[in-house]
């Protein structure tokens, strides 16, 4: 990593952080990461983030388990022991398929959610045993930190960051762990 | 301010115009076929062009069975000997070309019915999501709710259509929508015969205006606080619209499901389905907030309603997705359990449908479910105003078929066809909503000023 000093600036409002951020990206500075103790609406797209990509893996999830349930319930209930479904012993999914409908349903909400979740945990680099990543303690409480590299304006960025209300600034020379 | 355009006006007259021609057309058509004669010669050059109605000549259907429960004489065996044999001993036969002239002369009563219904049910639905905003006391949706009481206007108009086409079908027309109407077969019925102290003409009709004058009743009320509302220094208007919303609510929910029962359900008099007050909410309040939506992109088009912004647009597209889908559980839900049990004088309803409006029955599924779900999934087409209007028609033509659905096989059986009939009774009922929303949305300012959540509608951001 080429900045290996930061500035940690704290504020202890979320208003404050936010008309800061907006500040701070308007004269073109990267933000590198906020911690916060609580989600903060419309935080992202002031820092300018991306828009998340999760969406569209809960969807192909949900596919999965769609699919997992029709093979699922075909094997179960008409190849492996075929069932009487409702006295219609078809033995024919495409017959049966009315009384498999909640467990598709059911399979691709269940699928969907729980794969979206572990995506989201993964994606955001948490896994058990992990390190909290958390520079300061009391962004878990009531305080608010934003990450800011240094590019030889240590002086400017503090100044910078001191008008738009930040009650603690802090520089740190970030040892290159990663 | 709105001011109704010459254009539209000229527009809904001319549909309005329209409709009449169709649906006189419909009604002439139909007496052309006067007699049994003349069926079996229809009958007769059916047969030879596609085998039409074979197996049907020569079997005997009475009244009740054959208004709907019938025509699978060949693959239903379970269903039919169900049907003959509670109605053989009971006599009352009529001849398979007599029932045919029935169900030729239903036809146009019944498209004229599905299509008033259907368009009466988006005003009933509109005045359900205005209550439960106010119930709600939502944030959201006060700038809405100008575009909302005009569609509500339709309400009162519409309903009472509805009820005068039934009463017109059971007293002028020759009980062309609703058997049990007709004494001669409750006579022979004794299902029909049970359920008399319930389904009679004068309890009908008494029910029917308690229904009516409830809900116009609250209607009246509602807009009147809302315009008084605009000019007023407190609160109390919107207080008291706050109260007979919540109030209306506990009424509607009553009433709506005792409407669905005698307007719609009991056109098959021997069926029943403890959800279908709940299935034909969930028509309706989907094709009413469809509705909103599609007016305001309508107005915004316009260059009014400078005030609702792509925020609000997406909520009423995210209600559209939410409900297309309540709807399709309950059709569904309604579906399995019968499929389910197979109780013969249950699945018949849906045996019917199956056989007989295969394409309707299940293009209505895709139209309400299958297309809502894959285009309004992603949160970034709920604002692109083209999906919306593409996914709202598909959805209001899905719910015609879904009225479409629950009224024709019990009045015409397969003898159904999207026809002259049917699209003139659209037209005739689309003008006259047309004229009475956008009539009554010129009527006061399009922005209700003095709504205590009006700012916050305002600057609503998602």
């Amino acid at each position: 990593m080429e900045a290996s000093k930061v500035i940690h600036a704290i504020y202890n409002d979320d208003d404050v952080l936010m008309s800061a951020v907006k500040k701070v990206k308007a004269e073109k500075h990267h933000i590198e990461e906020i911690y916060t103790p609580f989600p903060v609406h419309g935080l992202d797209k002031a820092m300018g983030l991306a828009p998340t990509r999760i969406a569209i893996t809960s969807f192909m999830y949900g596919c999965v388990g769609l699919t997992v349930a029709i093979v699922m319930m075909n094997f179960i209930m008409i190849k492996d022991w075929p069932q009487d479904i409702g006295g219609k012993p078809s033995f024919s999914y495409i017959e049966n398929m009315p009384a498999f409908v909640p467990i598709m349903f059911e399979m691709t909400v269940f699928f969907a959610a729980h794969l979206m979740v572990i995506t989201f945990y993964l994606r955001s680099r948490m896994w058990p045993f992990k390190k909290a990543e958390n520079p300061d303690i009391r962004t878990t409480d009531d305080h608010f930190l934003m990450e800011v590299p240094v590019h030889n304006n240590e002086k400017a960025l503090t100044e910078l960051l001191t008008q738009t209300g930040a009650v603690e600034i802090k520089v740190i020379d970030k040892e290159d762990t990663h | 301010m709105y001011t109704l355009s010459n254009r539209l006006k000229m527009a809904s007259i001319v549909l309005i115009i329209l409709g009449l021609l169709g649906v006189s057309y419909g009604f002439w058509d139909s007496h052309h076929y006067k007699t049994t004669e003349d069926v079996k010669e229809l009958l007769a050059s059916e047969h030879h062009e596609g085998g039409h109605g074979e197996a049907h000549e020569s079997t005997g259907h009475d009244a009740a069975a054959a208004h709907g429960d019938d025509q699978h004489a060949d693959d239903h065996a379970v269903v039919e000997s169900h049907a003959d044999d509670e109605h053989v001993e009971e006599g009352h036969k009529m001849s398979h070309e007599e029932h045919v002239l029935h169900q030729i002369h239903n036809r146009p009563w019944s498209a004229l019915y599905v299509a008033a219904f259907f368009f009466f049910m988006i005003a009933l639905g509109v005045l359900a999501f205005y209550a439960v905003q106010y119930a709600a006391q939502a944030g959201w949706s006060p700038v809405l709710f100008r575009v909302m009481e005009s569609i509500t206007a339709y309400v009162l108009p519409g309903a009472i259509i509805v009820l005068l086409i039934a009463v017109a079908s059971g007293t002028i027309g020759h009980y062309n929508l609703f058997i049990w109407m007709d004494p001669e077969v409750v006579e022979h019925d004794k299902i029909i015969q049970g359920k008399a102290g319930y389904l009679n003409l004068t309890w009908f009709v008494v029910r029917g205006l308690i229904f009516i004058s409830g809900w116009a009743l609250y209607r009246h009320f509602s807009r009147k606080f809302s315009l008084a509302q605009d000019n007023a220094d407190d609160n109390k208007n919107f207080k008291r619209n706050f109260r007979i919303s919540a109030a209306f609510l506990v009424f509607y929910i009553y009433t709506e499901s005792m409407m669905s029962w005698d307007w719609i359900m009991s056109v098959d008099p021997h069926w029943f389905s403890t959800l279908f007050g709940w299935y034909v909410f969930a028509s309706m309040f989907v094709s009413g907030i469809t509705v909103i939506a599609l007016m305001t992109i309508y107005l915004k088009s316009k260059g009014l309603l400078e005030f609702v912004n792509d925020s609000h647009i997406h909520d009423l597209a995210k209600f559209m997705f939410g409900i297309s889908i309540f709807w399709t559980y309950l059709w569904f839900s309604q579906f399995m359990l019968i499929w389910y049990s197979n109780i013969p004088e249950e699945v018949t309803y849906f045996v019917t449908r199956i056989e007989d409006y295969n394409l309707p029955f299940f293009g209505m599924v895709v139209m309400n479910f299958v297309f809502p779900l894959l285009i309004l999934m992603n949160s970034d087409y709920k604002r692109v105003n083209w999906f919306v209007v593409m996914a709202g028609i598909v959805i209001l033509c899905g719910h015609y078929m879904d009225v479409f659905n629950m009224i024709m096989p019990a009045t015409v059986g397969d003898r159904w066809f999207i026809g002259i009939p049917e699209l003139g009774s659209i037209c005739l009922f689309a003008g006259l909503f047309l004229l009475v929303v956008f009539n009554a949305l010129s009527k006061a300012p399009l922005l209700a000023k003095r709504n205590p959540f009006i700012k916050e509608s305002e600057q609503f951001h998602y």
